[in-house]
């Protein structure tokens, strides 16, 4: 596991908790999708990205400075910014459609539905700063049911990233994957757990990043760093064996990665977003209708709006760092 | 002359087409919207028999002009004109609204060779119509756009964000048309929610206004042989006063007749009233 990414300024030391967007975007090294974007975009000419007045916030700006006609910011309008990207991919390009995931997989649930999925377009939807990750903004800005609303959209490929490698590896498989693709992204600060973009990775198949016989934790985007914490105290301290799956893709789902973690007995989901009808809920559906028999527990945001709070202080109060996740497994061993 | 007078008596012949066809296609669904169609059917006639630039033997030809029906509500009387021109076999509009059939009541993209995107939810339309007209831009490709807006759709909040964008874009290959024919689902636009001053609007989000007749073809004609450049900097809307249900004289203007439909002897009375007109038409 590295403790370094390219890009990142040495020297410059950024607070977990910071907010300051000019600072803080500056220093998050991992918003690497408008660099990955960019590079793509050189040998795809059909690749266009739009953006809602963030492009400083997603640093989406990397791709605007190399491919100024291929970008558009479409100001605070987002609903017009994703029919507009539909009309683009019914003409034959490839658009790539970012804002913060509360205003794309929420409000913009409709747009995507109707325009989008129902003629099964290859628009990707760039959602970012999902789940809890603004913090204090509050719940305007957070993102705890877009998994649950992607989801139930026919034709809707679902993934959440953990970290830039992922994101990267993601990007450049979508380039020739058919129909629409909906990106869980993070706020770009997180640690890689990858070291390199993995290689074989493919939309719905999940990827064993520790194996175990005593339990699985299956997990998707942000929450998959601490479940890998997790495990190594739970290995440490209580001497299990604990798997970890990185369940990136929550629609189509890995069935197979599933049931063979039920296997092991014990099943914990974990996700930065309502338990009702996310991961946990899908996860929940192939067991059932598997007649798996295993223990089993949803981990996650408990159907309520996240309390005010920096981050990383909320994560330690939904239990959705290491502590918490090692926690969550104990009550259910 | 004798042509253009020519083409105009096939353009009103195919007007009253669409009119008829859609008759007859809302009889087998039982429930339509005849008053949304026949305030378009001259708008209709106009565009797939002399403006478009299309191909039926190829609907995804790149440079072919699109047609996006953001009133989707009136694709029936759409699909006759598309089978009539040739994209598909006019026997298959027979299957209309039947399980399983490609034409429901509003049109889908994947299922309709001619239809260039899926619509029925108010609003998105103009917004997809930015898109491909920012798409020919990329593609570098000189085909327009034009879409067709109910009034009532100019609620939507939406069709101003794309309104704005495609002013900022300087889309010059941006056409759209407001088929103003004063009625929504509630009752008269006036009383549900007043969209005047309609062309005040339009002009202050900056786009080339232009208000015309719906219904009166020669004018309408001239008004899309002038239409600017695509590669020019403005789009432009045209705010075409119609009356909704037009000719039936038990139909004109009421928003009762939005969506419904005709027992088979009103059938026979407005199919009567079609004849009336199309006979008095110079």
């Amino acid at each position: 596991m590295t403790q370094s990414f390219p890009g990142q300024h040495a020297g410059q030391v950024l607070h977990p908790d910071t907010w300051d967007l000019p600072t803080s975007t500056r220093l998050a090294p991992y918003l690497n999708w408008g660099r990955v974007l960019a590079d793509l975009a050189t040998e795809h000419p059909e690749i266009v990205v739009l953006t809602a007045d963030l492009k400083q916030a997603n640093r989406l700006t990397d791709f605007a400075q190399v491919h100024p006609d291929r970008f558009f910011d479409l100001g605070i309008a987002e609903k017009n910014m994703v029919s507009a990207a539909a009309g683009m991919a019914a003409a034959g390009l490839l658009p790539y459609a970012a804002t913060y995931a509360s205003f794309i997989g929420l409000l913009c649930a409709e747009q995507i539905r109707t325009d989008v999925c129902y003629p099964r377009l290859p628009v990707r939807i760039l959602a970012h700063h999902a789940g809890i990750a603004m913090g204090f903004y509050g719940s305007s800005h957070h993102a705890t049911e877009d998994l649950a609303i992607l989801r139930s959209f026919a034709e809707m490929t679902v993934f959440g990233t953990v970290d830039p490698y992922l994101t990267e590896a993601a990007l450049r498989a979508s380039v020739h994957y058919p129909g629409p693709i909906y990106f869980r992204l993070g706020r770009g600060r997180e640690k890689p757990v990858y070291d390199h973009p993995p290689a074989d990775f493919a939309f719905g198949r999940a990827i064993t990043m520790r194996e175990g016989h005593d339990a699985a934790i299956l997990a998707t985007g942000l929450p998959l760093q601490a479940a890998l914490e997790a495990a190594e105290t739970l290995t440490a301290e209580d001497g299990l064996s604990v798997r970890v799956i990185d369940l990136h893709t929550v629609k189509p789902l890995d069935v197979e990665a599933v049931l063979a973690a039920a296997s092991t007995g014990v099943v914990l989901t974990v996700e930065e977003h309502n338990i009702l009808g996310g991961l946990g809920s899908a996860v929940a559906e192939v067991l059932a209708e598997a007649g798996a028999r295993c223990r089993f527990r949803r981990h996650g945001i408990r159907d309520e709006y996240a309390l005010i709070g920096p981050p990383l202080a909320l994560y330690a109060h939904y239990g959705l760092d290491g502590p918490g996740i090692a926690r969550a497994l104990r009550d259910l061993l | 002359m004798q042509d253009r007078q020519a083409l105009l008596a096939t353009l009103q012949n195919k007007a009253s087409f669409c009119r008829r066809e859609t008759i007859r296609l809302i009889a087998i669904a039982k429930s339509g919207h005849y008053g949304s169609v026949f305030s378009a059917a001259e708008l209709f006639a106009l565009l797939y028999y002399h403006v478009l630039r299309y191909d039926p033997t190829r609907p995804d030809w790149p440079d072919r002009d699109r047609f996006i029906l953001s009133k989707g509500h009136a694709a029936v009387g759409l699909y006759p004109l598309l089978a009539d021109v040739g994209f598909f076999d006019p026997a298959l509009l027979d299957t209309y609204t039947r399980l399983g059939s490609p034409f429901g009541d509003h049109p889908d993209m994947r299922l309709i060779p001619g239809i260039d995107f899926s619509s029925g939810s108010l609003g998105h339309g103009l917004s997809v119509g930015v898109g491909m007209a920012l798409a020919a831009r990329v593609t570098g490709r000189s085909y327009r756009v034009y879409v067709l807006m109910g009034d009532g759709e100019l609620d939507e909040g939406q069709v101003w964000e794309a309104a704005m964008s495609a002013a900022h874009y300087r889309l010059g290959n941006l056409v759209a048309i407001v088929d103003r024919n004063q009625v929504c689902v509630d009752g008269l636009t006036a009383d549900v929610m007043d969209p005047e001053p309609v062309a005040d609007k339009w002009a202050a989000f900056g786009w080339r206004v232009q208000e015309v007749d719906g219904h009166d073809l020669d004018t309408l004609l001239d008004r899309f042989a002038a239409l600017p450049d695509p590669a020019s900097a403005q789009p432009t809307v045209l705010i075409a006063h119609t009356v909704a249900g037009k000719p039936v004289s038990f139909m004109e203007h009421r928003f009762e007749w939005h969506l419904g439909y005709l027992a088979p002897e009103d059938q026979a009375r407005a199919l009567a009233e079609l004849d009336e007109q199309v006979g008095g038409e110079p």
